[in-house]
């Protein structure tokens, strides 16, 4: 076969269609995303301000020093906090999405008001907070018109007990709906004919959703588990606007930052992103094979 | 064949005047590099000024210069986007030198306006050195700042505050007026916007030590330079004490900075420690603004008050410009005639200009402007000082600081100098730096 029959045949024409589609994409992602991740790993084996001509190499000790100091690794007990209010956000997500999947009036519209916080930006849900929990705000406003008196408020985000479980209830807030979508979608694909053969066989909500629903969307809950890992650990925008991370409410990635550009330690703030990325890489590595186990 | 000749001369004339044109039109664009006129772009940081009082400036100078064309780039967020910028040839003709970049870089990328002997004549010498290098200047400061705090006059005579204070206790217990007698909030932090805090380390230099070389040249030399009686001791324990004694607002994590502008102006806030440069913006926002006073840090040294100064963003040329002369011109002009800086109520650098308005109150404090860092300490603050990452030219420790006054992290105040002082030494050993 000569090269013109070749590139004419449908196999090759759609190998062809397939590489110049995919040129652009891979290319941006190569550039944007994969370039700088090499740098940053490269930085991190290297003392440097930022913007220097020079950077010095100084091999491990980064990471030797992210490990020997406790400043460094004790901002992941505040994603604890997190995690915590991902794991009551997928139980309400899961009691919504199993309500909202029986016959239900005007139940697309209850969907999409729990749904509707996941599509305001995050920084605008930031300031939205910071007005509702501050002193004299909306919430304290609320309460007081219950009959609460002022004087047994907490400063929501002044008071270092109370502030991580009032960044922490908004990001549950921010991301139940996106969690009941998924968990609805899940359900919705669940086949009616066993509801049916489980109501006749006298099954009740509680039975359908042990015996039926939940089986079937196992895994989907599974991935959110990851997925509620992965965000309480790289929590940022949050506590990055309405507190700055004042109060304790720091997270290992605002210190990243204030390492990266407060005081310009770029090549530490490098080895931090490095470590960030690999605990999320162990994660998700042992939860998977944790679910995978359990199917087989 | 006359027909002919004439289609010639026409020709030639056509031809003749279309190079007049061209050679007019070049003339605009290539300027010769002694001549003024033509087009600059002059990029700033004040995009609040933009289409006012600047635009005025420029009316006038192109009145002034006729055939000049001066365009503006305002930059909201100035020091990021210039800092990206400088990497290219294209950061305008005249625009105001980042703070980020070093001295040891200003002949690379800034036009020198001359050595520091031929412009002193002119300028006042002291601050003519906050942008030098290898015995020429780089920048010339398009206004000066004083540090000291913003008061409400009405406030303070209410609290039958009688004598300003000069010792962090006097200042405490004018404070404490301040709160049993009025309903003010006798100090406002800001803290939630996290800048104001950093305005209390300028006092650290001049102000408390009272001496030029103290920032440059002697805290990067210094023994356990947050000791008790040291100047960062003195100023970070009184914003500790205001904090600790309950004399600020309830809920710093929320307290907001355009709200705290008109509150002092209404009387609901007493005190603000801020540079100069906030009076005018503190008096026009709202409707009190002869209440607005100026007062020194509180503290002596045998009875006179010092007050640290220093230059605000300064004029730097591209050394890159094809109009050097016109973006002189402009800096010409906008430091000698327009008076802005007397206008914004900061100091100017003009020796003939007398102090401003807003600084009536302020004349018997002496102002203190650092000194350059010699050859062998040059750079060597800003190492020490990311280094330890005390970074005291930000707001990471001070947050730490009101923290431990309110009680939130269980730190003592002596702890954390305590701890800023083995940071401090540890950078100073890392760095070979020389202890006296």
């Amino acid at each position: 076969m000569t090269l013109r029959q070749k590139l004419s045949t449908r196999k090759y024409q759609q190998k062809i269609i397939i590489i110049t589609f995919l040129l652009v994409p891979m290319l941006l992602l190569i550039i944007f995303t994969y370039l700088p991740f090499v740098d940053m790993v490269k930085f991190s084996f290297f003392k440097w301000n930022g913007t220097s001509p020079t950077m010095k190499f100084i091999g491990l000790k980064n990471y030797k020093d992210i490990f020997t100091k406790p400043e460094y690794l004790e901002m992941f007990k505040t994603s604890l906090y997190y995690l915590i209010g991902s794991f009551i956000q997928i139980a309400i997500a899961l009691y919504f999405a199993t309500v909202l999947n029986y016959k239900l009036r005007a139940k697309n519209f209850f969907k999409g008001v729990i749904f509707f916080p996941y599509l305001i930006n995050g920084v605008a849900i930031g300031f939205a907070f910071m007005y509702f929990f501050r002193e004299f705000g909306t919430l304290d406003t609320l309460l007081t018109s219950l009959g609460i008196a002022k004087s047994n408020l907490p400063l929501w985000l002044g008071n270092p007990k109370v502030v991580n479980y009032s960044l922490a209830s908004v990001s549950v807030w921010r991301y139940l709906g996106q969690n009941m979508v998924m968990f609805s979608g899940a359900i919705a694909s669940v086949s009616p004919d066993l509801y049916e053969a489980a109501s006749i066989d006298g099954a009740n909500r509680w039975q359908q959703f042990k015996y039926i629903i939940f089986p079937n969307i196992k895994i989907i809950i599974s991935l959110n588990l990851i997925l509620a890992v992965k965000g309480a650990i790289s929590v940022f925008e949050i506590p990055k606007i309405m507190t700055d991370g004042a109060n304790g409410s720091s997270t290992f990635v605002l210190k990243t930052l204030d390492t990266a550009f407060t005081v310009h330690k770029v090549g530490l703030a490098s080895a931090m992103g490095v470590i960030l990325l690999l605990i999320i890489m162990i994660i998700t590595f042992v939860q998977k094979r944790f679910f995978e186990g359990k199917e087989a | 064949m006359k027909k002919k000749n004439l289609a010639v001369l026409m020709c030639t004339v056509i031809v003749a005047t279309s190079l007049i044109g061209c050679k007019g039109a070049k003339r605009t664009t290539n300027q010769s590099p002694d001549e003024i006129g033509g087009e600059i772009t002059v990029i700033t940081h004040r995009t609040d000024i933009i289409d006012t009082k600047m635009a005025d400036y420029k009316k006038a100078f192109e009145k002034k210069y006729p055939g000049t064309t001066v365009k503006f780039e305002a930059v909201t967020d100035y020091e990021t986007d210039i800092a990206i910028r400088l990497q290219t040839e294209e950061y305008g003709d005249v625009l105001m030198l980042p703070s980020s970049i070093k001295n040891t870089d200003f002949p690379n990328y800034f036009e020198s306006l001359g050595t520091v002997d031929e412009l002193k004549k002119k300028y006042d010498e002291r601050f003519l050195y906050s942008k030098f290098y290898d015995g020429k200047v780089y920048g010339l400061a398009s206004n000066c700042n004083v540090q000291g705090m913003v008061y409400n006059k009405k406030v303070f005579k209410e609290a039958g505050i009688t004598k300003m204070p000069t010792t962090p206790e006097e200042f405490l217990n004018c404070l404490k007026q301040v709160k049993q007698k009025t309903k003010a909030i006798p100090y406002y932090t800001n803290f939630a916007a996290g800048w104001p805090l950093v305005q209390w380390q300028d006092q650290c230099w001049g102000s408390v030590s009272g001496d030029k070389d103290y920032h440059n040249n002697t805290i990067v030399h210094e023994k356990d330079p947050f000791s008790e009686g040291k100047p960062n001791y003195v100023v970070h324990k009184l914003l500790y004490d205001i904090v600790k004694q309950g004399l600020c607002e309830n809920d710093p994590v929320t307290s907001d900075w355009e709200q705290s502008k008109v509150m002092l102006n209404n009387g609901e806030i007493a005190v603000m420690d801020l540079g100069s440069w906030a009076i005018s913006q503190i008096k026009a926002a709202g409707s009190h603004p002869d209440d607005v006073g100026y007062m020194p840090f509180p503290w002596n040294i045998n009875g006179k008050q010092y007050a640290t100064a220093g230059a605000d963003y300064c004029y730097a040329i591209n050394t890159h410009s094809e109009n050097k002369a016109t973006a002189r011109a402009w800096i010409d002009y906008m430091i000698d005639e327009t008076g802005f800086a007397l206008s914004e109520g900061s100091i100017s650098i003009l020796k003939s200009d007398p102090l401003p308005d807003t600084l009536k109150d302020f004349t018997k404090a002496e102002l203190v402007v650092d000194a350059p860092a010699t050859t062998e300490n040059d750079g060597l603050f800003d190492v020490l000082n990311n280094e330890s990452e005390i970074a005291l030219t930000s707001d990471i420790e001070k947050k730490r600081i009101v923290e431990a006054a309110l009680g939130s992290s269980g730190e003592s105040f002596d702890n954390i100098m305590k701890d800023w002082n083995a940071r401090w030494a540890q950078a100073q050993k890392d760095n070979d730096v020389e202890v006296k």
